[in-house]
């Protein structure tokens, strides 16, 4: 998977080397310069190379039970992956849980496949479990492109999450005191030259939530929303989240619902 | 799927900081899915040691807690809880212990510079960053600023360098908690991010008059 999409990127980081420079030189220009970037690669977002190989997983039978993940139920019945990802996270009947797409992928690939979820919840984000996780999230993320965000707490476990979500956000902790709205709580900032979405509004949640699994051009790295939770607690200065843990469910559930109704523009591209 | 159980006395730790917690409870801006118990839960299985970064960051001081529900902090009820938590901010401070105020501003620009430190990859004993550009704009050179702290341009040309204003500027980096109780700012001397003499650097930066922060610039471009 890895050789196939170093293949398909080189060209892109070519000319991502030049964005860069431009970035350096003036913030304008810069801006200027990943924006008719970002555009030029509308058509042809390295994502897609992630897409295709999350579909392959999707559909080869794997694990003990030999089985494919088609029978997946992601919220809106067996198989039905269309537009899932834009009403995800949600209550789980059969898990009596709130999930989020990548914990739901977990109890499938359990279920049907009987494959053992702990090497994908330890393994680094760089390791082969890890990038099986994210190809399927950029497959199933890139069946709700342009759906409609679709995520209000009805259920009241789905209830919980949001307010847990919600006082997470504001958390603060660890040697800098910083929380998520250190960053993400005012409108209109930037750490250095990147512009911060302001989460507690609706744009600025679905800016953040409506983009991600994206195709990181400056790490050459598909990021799900897992992996970009985790590196946002790591520069947070917090201790490291659980892959899949209730905390990164509830933010991701106060994010969700935040942007609801605005588009899903997933899988995404970023600097 | 199986969590790793946390250690009971992270738990008892988290419960212990409770008296604090217990401060916003009258007027949470959370529903009640968050309530103490469920939201301390939620903390205790979430999270896991790596590197430097060890769960006991998710322990909260005083200010942090009260910091944690912004609209309960901001309101005047909480006025006097503000103030009190400045003061016991400020008594934090240490003053330069030779009462010299300025390093070398070359050195702070370099700290102002630097994001790296405290991370879960950063490894211990070597010195921090100041982080300050990622929220400031500082040395009129350096256009990737960020803008969530306010512009620093001319600091010391504006303020002069009365007794006062080194001591506020002092307290502000020591402690930033100690002049506004919910800065954004971290408190980089009293949580051990910045040492003294990198303090010093930073002072420079902001009040040399040979620092490009003071030096005079024509009309902005």
């Amino acid at each position: 998977m890895v050789d196939r999409v170093s293949v398909g990127v080189a060209a892109f980081l070519a000319v991502s080397a030049v964005a860069a420079t431009a970035y350096a030189q003036q913030k304008d220009a810069a801006q200027e310069g990943i924006e008719a970037y970002r555009e030029a690669l509308q058509d042809g977002n390295p994502a897609e190379l992630y897409e295709a190989t999350g579909e392959e997983l999707w559909k080869t039978p794997a694990g003990p039970k030999k089985a494919s993940l088609e029978q997946c139920d992601l919220g809106l019945g067996p198989g039905v992956v269309k537009g899932a990802y834009a009403r995800l996270p949600r209550h789980f009947q059969d898990t009596d849980r709130v999930q989020d797409l990548e914990s739901r992928l977990l109890t499938c690939m359990e279920a049907l496949q009987g494959k053992d979820p702990k090497p994908y919840v330890e393994a680094a984000f760089t390791a082969p479990p890890k990038e099986e996780m994210i190809a399927l999230a950029a497959y199933v993320s890139g069946q709700s492109k342009g759906d409609p965000i679709a995520v209000t707490p009805k259920h009241p476990k789905e209830q919980a999450m949001y307010d847990l979500g919600k006082r997470m956000f504001y958390y603060q902790g660890g040697p800098y005191d910083f929380s998520c709205a250190t960053c993400h709580g005012q409108e209109g900032t930037r750490i250095r030259l990147q512009d911060l979405p302001y989460i507690p509004g609706t744009k600025g949640a679905a800016a953040g939530w409506g983009s991600w699994p994206a195709y990181r051009v400056s790490a050459g790295q598909m990021w799900s929303m897992q992996w970009r939770l985790n590196d946002c607690f790591r520069q947070q200065r917090f201790p490291e989240p659980v892959y899949t843990s209730d905390a990164t469910i509830a933010l991701s559930m106060f994010m969700a619902a935040n942007a609801s109704g605005e588009t899903m523009k997933t899988p995404g591209i970023k600097r | 799927m199986k969590h790793a159980m946390k250690p009971a006395a992270f738990l008892a730790a988290l419960l212990l900081a409770g008296p604090a917690l217990a401060q916003t409870k009258a007027a949470p801006s959370w529903g009640p899915g968050a309530d103490d118990a469920a939201f301390t839960r939620m903390l205790a299985a979430s999270f896991k040691d790596k590197g430097i970064a060890r769960i006991d960051r998710l322990t909260q001081d005083e200010t942090q807690a009260f910091c944690s529900d912004p609209e309960a902090a901001a309101s005047p009820n909480a006025a006097e809880t503000r103030q009190r938590i400045e003061a016991a901010n400020m008594a934090t401070v240490k003053w330069p212990s030779d009462g010299k105020w300025l390093g070398d501003w070359k050195e702070g620009e370099k700290i102002a510079q630097s994001g790296r430190g405290n991370t879960w990859t950063d490894k211990p004993g070597e010195p921090n960053g100041g982080n300050c550009y990622n929220c400031h704009q500082i040395s009129p050179a350096e256009i990737s600023y960020g803008t969530i702290g306010p512009s620093l341009l001319q600091y010391g040309a504006l303020r002069g360098g009365d007794e006062e204003t080194m001591k506020a500027a002092w307290a502000k980096i020591y402690n930033a908690k100690s002049l506004n109780a919910c800065s954004n700012m971290p408190r980089a001397g009293h949580m051990g991010i910045l040492a003294e003499t990198q303090i010093k650097h930073l002072m420079a930066l902001l009040f040399d008059p040979a620092s490009p922060v003071n030096v005079k610039t024509g009309p902005v471009k």
